[in-house]
């Protein structure tokens, strides 16, 4: 019986990833190729901007955040700081420079 | 002169050394005299897809390291008689290719062949790079599959910023996109990414779609290349990209599932 159930069973209604597939390619690749001349530049971005911020203010540098998210018509950068309570300041100046 | 075709694709395992062996053979089927040259140098694998891996004596690490000359290390084809293939070695790693050395074998194969085809490796690193380096026309080779056509984008762009004709600012190479493993059926119920949608995304001239098919793996377990069985569909297909490369005008196949009868249904029947 279990032949002929699987024979006639009907597909289950699953919703095509086909197309998930290429709105994802086609927004990676917009962003990829647009990198692609420059080396890329987050890096460099994220120590630039550890370096201006400790320039005023007493910072850890491993306590910053930075991360992207690439999105079709908007991208957000969003850069994350914790700024240290005033009595370790002595020490984490010397740890930022 | 000859003609430089790199056949690449970033991605590992999508069809570059099927794909070099069949163009090879076909364009040497064609009577253009050919050589095919595997860059997988760790991981030789083109000997065996053209079954002549019993008669590897030297390879291309040996000549360029002087231990070989170029045609001690040719082995010709005995199916056709204008075609060789240089293997890659199989106890050395990348760093043994040298750009003078492969600079060197492809000018010297240049004088008496018309077409230089070169079987990259997987990656965007030295063997990959100096398989594209001396390029004038690249076949990217691409499965309907996201990391595929991404990977596919990445190494288009290393051959217009890294080739020898992008450094020499010369005309850049010309690129083929041939996409293997397409399964229209899956494609019809809209699991896999369709032709449209890649040629869309990568935007390059259409070579040949390569069905899915059985008969690859048939072909690499008795090491005839695929293009000689032409009772596929796969084979037909690659003999089909061979004469558009030759400048044939043919129109594209095996785009549309195959129409299954209600037995082939029933009992399983496969795509040849
Ligand atoms: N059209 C096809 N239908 C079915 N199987 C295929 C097809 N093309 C390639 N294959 C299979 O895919 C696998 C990988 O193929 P191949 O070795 O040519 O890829 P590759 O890109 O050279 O891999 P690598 O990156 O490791 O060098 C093999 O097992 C081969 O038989
Ligand atoms: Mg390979």
């Amino acid at each position: 019986m279990s032949w002929l159930a699987d024979l006639f069973k009907s597909r289950k209604p699953e919703p095509p990833t086909a197309s998930n597939a290429k709105e994802r390619l086609q927004i990676v690749l917009a962003h990829e190729r647009i990198g692609r001349t420059r080396e890329d530049f987050l890096p460099k971005l994220q120590m630039e901007i550890v370096a201006v911020v400790a320039r005023y203010v007493a910072i850890d540098p491993g306590r910053v955040n930075v991360s992207l998210d690439r999105g079709g018509d908007m991208s957000t950068l969003a850069i994350e700081i914790d700024l240290p309570g005033p009595p370790a300041t002595a020490n984490r100046r010397a740890a930022a420079g | 002169m000859a003609e430089i075709i790199v056949v690449t694709s970033g991605k590992g395992g999508v069809g570059k050394t099927t794909s070099s062996a069949a163009i090879a053979t076909g364009l040497a089927q064609r009577g253009k005299k050919t050589v095919v040259i595997d860059f997988d140098v760790g991981l030789r694998n083109l000997d065996l897809i053209m079954g002549v891996e019993r008669r590897v004596v030297f390879d291309i690490v040996n000549v360029i390291s002087g231990e070989a000359r170029l045609n001690q290390a040719l082995i010709k084809d005995k199916r056709v008689d204008t075609l060789s293939i240089l293997p890659a070695s199989q106890t050395r790693d990348k760093d043994a290719l040298t750009k003078e050395g492969v600079g060197k074998i492809i000018d010297e194969l240049s004088k008496d062949h018309d077409f230089i085809v070169c079987d990259s490796p997987a990656g965007i690193e030295k063997g990959a790079l100096l398989a594209l380096y001396f390029a004038d026309q690249a076949i990217i080779v691409t499965n309907p599959e996201v990391s595929s056509v991404r990977d596919s984008d990445r190494i288009l762009g290393v051959l217009q910023s890294k080739s020898k004709r992008a450094e020499e600012k010369r005309d850049p190479v010309r690129e083929h996109l041939l996409v293997t493993r397409y399964d229209p059926a899956r494609v019809e119920r809209g699991e896999m990414l369709k032709l449209e949608d890649i040629r869309e995304i990568l935007a390059i001239p259409l070579l040949g779609v390569i069905p899915e098919s059985e008969s690859v793996l048939k072909a690499s377990n008795t090491g005839n290349p695929v293009i000689m069985d032409q009772e596929s569909a796969a084979g037909q297909a690659y003999k089909d990209a061979v004469g558009r490369f030759l400048g044939d005008k043919i129109e594209h196949r095996f785009l549309e599932p195959a129409k299954k009868g209600l037995f082939s249904r029933l009992f399983g029947g496969r795509a040849a």
